[in-house]
């Protein structure tokens, strides 16, 4: 194509249906926003996705698109990247979608390194249906199926993908759109797998769950920026680090006495500060970023290698001589 | 021996037990039915297959069926640990295993007592006598030792000392006792070759193969083979050896092939000849697994296997690869089933061609899953939500396997929807000889992707066959999206229209019972303009149908058999075919599923035969239920 490809490009012919005020909105107007950027002809995108207010994402994509069943994404996107490695495949799931009933296929794709781009929008909510709580619901919530509050102990999505032994961990949030679309961009120059937990407002049945890290009143006392080779650094004032106490992270004030030099520097490489980054709770802050990538074999490649190799050992398959593998005898 | 009734003019029958001739005579016969028991580790399986390869290559017709446990390794000497192989080779047309075998191998009291119910009287039992011991005749429940206690007296019992003839002669080698113990099977096999005439050459061969990287273990597997063999012809035991003699049959070039091997085959075919990669996605599940195993072990036709997370992974994962443009499988037997449907229904919806092979076992829930059973038609025909049709074929013999595995594709393809092959245990792991077929004369698999821009829409039809464009990704200009919600026609657009969603349901529904034009029309073994019975079958019951249908009609009985490859649609003469007849008996291996079929379709009285004990239909018994039938 000569022409470059714009935002509009990739924008489809269906009327958006996302309720008013959804934080997937934003998410949508990011992922078409830096689309252009890879320089990839649409006809070699595809959006696959499961089931969920997040899942009908593909359809608004001016893409090749898949809305599939509830959970299975990752596996049918699968199926496609090991035989089509051509193809730039993303995965859009949601916490229901993602870490419920298709947790198994996540994990399984995480660990195998398929080459996918994968997004998880966590509104800790089930909204589809109504509002009841989801995997990542916090203990107590009270929500239609849990009128005394939920007891279910909540998954966290970055230390699932870090315990899947992921090769690329990130977290961004709906509203962040500059911090989104370079994530975003992050997350597609990896080679792997690649999973972004964004955080993502349901205004109608979980309204605020993220008040904390987009409420511009306070949000810069909460959100910490990860930034590889950089100290833990965040605050209002910038005045607010992390550092080890022992073998604990906590939170210091910078000044008397205590200086940058104390705090923890992001090394986006090390696995057991990611896990560490990703059990941050209150009093510390909640990271975004990239938590952790590393490079390894994907499946895709490795298979389509063996295939290759197979090839160049015994030759194209011949069918005649396949079927007369073994003893056989003539009947005359 | 008392074999069964041989062929008039041919050599004088010796009595067996003892003879102790010098000269050692042949005794010709029709056919014989074999059977290996002994312990799961006691190979066998192996003996069994060997023999059956000796025997395809000395010409006769053969058919198997292994019967083992689902334990890997139940514990030694117990009945949960039988393994068993049993093999009918023949100098006329064979159909089934046997009914009965006229020889049991049975290396431990276990087998023995496993396995003699099903011999006739006068049947003949070989047994290693030394495994006989007080405490594996304890393990098998036996109060007393069956060899001493008369139990087996209307039987002919030879009492081979196995394992200690198997030790002497593996004496120079050096090796363990447990590796000697190993060998049994060999020294077994060697002993049967001789006393039916096999040709131990290709057993040679495929040791050589088996045991490239332990010229030991081949040493030894090969001196207790040939030990067996000059222990037939020297020990005075064995007063004859017997001749089963070429069967006539079509000529051409043929091998031995089991149904999962011919089903994984049909499949690579199917790639070949449709010039698209082919992907399966699969879990591993009994006795689904060897077409997985085949097909992993054929990459360099460009044959993708992916080992799924489990069944809806794999299925799922072929649904991607189908959107992608490659012929697309899963494989899975009963309990797989229950857990794709889901995703069935969405390559249902989606009209994304892939095919899924249920190798049946016996259920429900775990069930036996080493055993047969054809209790899944109805699953693969309702078993999923809303309407949603598909094709069904079911292969009837191993060898039909392949056609059925490359007809499911070709209809796949063609009509753009997914296909569910039905196979069973018995034809996954039963061997037959198999006449190989000319590639070139393959019917062509055409798939023509959509290209063309203009006009482009994912949902417009073809208007012969119904079916939708397959518009790949990375086709320019063709960018589109589908999925499981309700479509508008054409666009494919999200739409909740109820006229459409009818639409679209209806026009899905002819899409598939269309496929009936192209269905061959029905062929009636017997009596072509009608009679008393006929007997309608499908999958692998076709072999004893056959063969109690040939022996009933050889009585003068006006009996016939119309057997079914296409399930869904059903051929469209079948109803006007079965009307010919006063009575329609089903035969199949459950309660009654195709019979409901019939029942609803034709309003036709049609009666039952039904068997749900993970074991094919015996001959015998087909016979008796006709019959009864015939006399009602």
């Amino acid at each position: 194509m000569a022409t470059a490809l714009t935002r509009k490009d990739f924008v489809s012919d269906q009327e958006v249906r996302w309720c008013p005020g959804c934080g997937d909105y934003a998410i949508l107007a990011q992922v078409q926003k830096v689309m252009p950027e890879f320089g990839i002809p649409r006809e070699n995108v595809v959006f696959i996705s499961g089931i969920g207010c997040s899942s009908r994402f593909p359809y608004y994509m001016n893409t090749y698109g898949f809305h599939t069943i509830h959970g299975r994404a990752p596996a049918i996107a699968t199926g496609l990247k090991i035989t089509r490695p051509d193809l730039d495949v993303w995965v859009v799931t949601g916490d229901g979608d993602g870490l419920s009933i298709g947790g198994n296929h996540l994990i399984h794709a995480l660990r195998r390194n398929i080459d996918l781009n994968i997004l998880l929008f966590n509104n800790q909510i089930y909204g589809l249906t109504k509002g009841q709580y989801s995997p990542t619901s916090e203990v107590g919530k009270v929500t239609k199926s849990s009128p005394m509050g939920s007891v279910d102990f909540p998954f966290n999505p970055i230390t699932i993908a870090l315990g899947a032994n992921a090769t690329f961990v990130a977290r961004s949030i709906d509203v962040e759109q500059k911090h989104l679309g370079e994530t975003l961009k992050r997350a597609h120059s990896h080679r792997g797998a690649s999973f972004v937990e964004i955080l993502q407002n349901c205004n109608i049945f979980n309204d605020g769950a993220f008040n904390d890290v987009t409420d511009k009143a306070i949000k810069a006392d909460h959100q910490l920026v990860l930034e590889h080779g950089k100290p833990l650094i965040f605050g209002k004032n910038r005045d607010k680090g992390v550092r080890m106490n022992g073998n604990r992270p906590e939170v210091v004030t910078l000044g008397n006495g205590v200086t940058e030099a104390e705090l923890i520097v992001h090394d986006e490489t090390n696995l057991a500060l990611a896990f560490m980054l990703g059990n941050f709770q209150a009093p510390l802050p909640t990271p975004i970023g990239v938590f952790y990538a590393t490079s390894r074999p994907t499946y895709d490649a490795a298979m389509n290698a063996q295939l290759a190799e197979a090839r160049a050992k015994q030759g194209e398959g011949n069918l005649a001589d396949l079927l007369k593998r073994g003893d056989t005898w003539t009947v005359s | 021996m008392a074999l069964p009734p041989e062929a008039a003019g041919h050599a004088a029958e010796s009595s067996g037990l003892g003879g102790g001739a010098a000269a050692k005579p042949h005794a010709r016969r029709d056919s014989v039915v074999i059977r290996f028991a002994g312990d799961s580790g006691d190979g066998m399986q192996l003996a069994g297959m060997q023999f059956t390869a000796e025997s395809a290559l000395a010409g006769n017709d053969i058919a198997t069926l292994p019967d083992f446990p689902a334990e890997i390794r139940a514990p030694a000497g117990t009945i949960a640990g039988v393994s068993g192989f049993q093999l009918n080779f023949s100098s006329r047309e064979v159909f089934t295993a046997g009914d009965e075998p006229n020889v049991l191998v049975a290396m431990n009291p276990a087998a023995l007592k496993a396995n003699l119910d099903d011999l006739p009287p006068n049947g003949v039992i070989i047994v290693d006598r030394e495994a006989f011991t007080e405490a594996n005749i304890k393990r098998a429940g036996y109060s007393s030792n069956p060899l001493t206690d008369h139990s087996l007296d209307k039987f002919q019992v030879f009492q081979v000392d196995v394992t200690k003839l198997t030790t002497a002669a593996l004496h120079s080698t050096g090796l363990n006792n447990r590796a000697v113990f190993r060998c049994r099977n060999m020294f077994v096999l060697g002993m049967l070759s001789w006393l039916f005439q096999r040709p131990i050459e290709s057993t040679e061969r495929w040791l050589e193969g088996r045991f490239k990287k332990t010229p030991e273990l081949l040493n030894a597997n090969l001196m207790a083979l040939k030990a067996g063999f000059n222990y037939g012809e020297t020990t005075e035991m064995f007063a004859s050896s017997y001749e089963v003699q070429p069967a006539k049959i079509v000529p051409g070039l043929y091998r031995n092939i089991t149904g999962n091997a011919a089903t994984a085959l049909g499949f690579v075919a199917a790639s070949v000849k449709s010039g698209r990669p082919l992907f399966l996605g699969s879990y591993p599940i009994t006795p689904a697994s060897d077409v997985l195993h085949e097909l992993a072990a054929l990459k360099n036709f460009g044959v993708y296997t992916f080992q799924a997370e489990d069944e809806i992974a794999g299925v799922s994962s072929a649904i991607g690869a189908a959107f992608g443009g490659a012929i697309a499988l899963t494989t899975t037997s009963g309990p797989g089933m229950n857990l794709k449907a889901e995703a069935i229904g969405l390559a249902v919806k989606t009209e994304l061609p892939m095919v899924i092979t249920d190798i049946q076992r016996a259920g429900p829930s775990t069930g036996m899953p080493t055993k047969p059973e054809q209790a899944d038609l109805l699953m693969a025909m309702y078993g999923r939500h809303g309407e949603s049709p598909i094709p069904i074929i079911a292969a009837s013999t191993p060898a039909d396997c392949f056609e059925c595995a490359y007809e499911a594709v070709r209809l796949a393809v063609k009509y753009m929807t997914p296909v569910i092959l039905l196979t069973d245990g018995q034809l996954a792991n039963g061997a037959e000889p198999w006449l190989l077929p000319d590639v070139s004369k393959l019917p062509p698999i055409k798939v023509e992707f959509a290209s063309n821009p203009d006009g482009f829409l994912p949902y417009k039809r073809d208007p012969e066959t119904l079916s939708r464009p397959w518009a790949v990704p990375g086709t320019p200009g063709l960018e589109h999206r589908i999925g499981g919600l309700s479509s508008e026609d054409q666009t494919g657009n999200v739409s909740y229209s109820p006229a459409n969603n009818e639409l679209m349901v209806r026009t899905r529904a002819r899409k598939i019972a269309g496929i009936a034009r192209e269905i061959p029309a029905t062929t009636i073994f017997g009596d072509v303009n009608g009679g008393d019975l006929v007997v309608l079958g499908w999958g692998s019951t076709y072999g004893a149908v056959r063969e109690a249908v040939k022996q009933m009609r050889d009585k003068g009985k006006s009996v016939s058999h119309i057997h079914l490859r296409y399930l869904n649609p059903l051929p469209s003469d079948l109803g006007e075919q079965l009307r010919k007849f006063k009575k329609v008996m089903v035969a199949e291996m459950n309660m009654g599923q195709l019979l409901k079929l019939v029942r609803a379709d034709y309003l036709i009285d049609a009666i039952g035969c039904n068997k749900i004990q993970g074991r094919p239909f015996k001959v015998n018994e087909l016979i008796n239920r006709i019959s009864r039938s015939l006399e009602g």
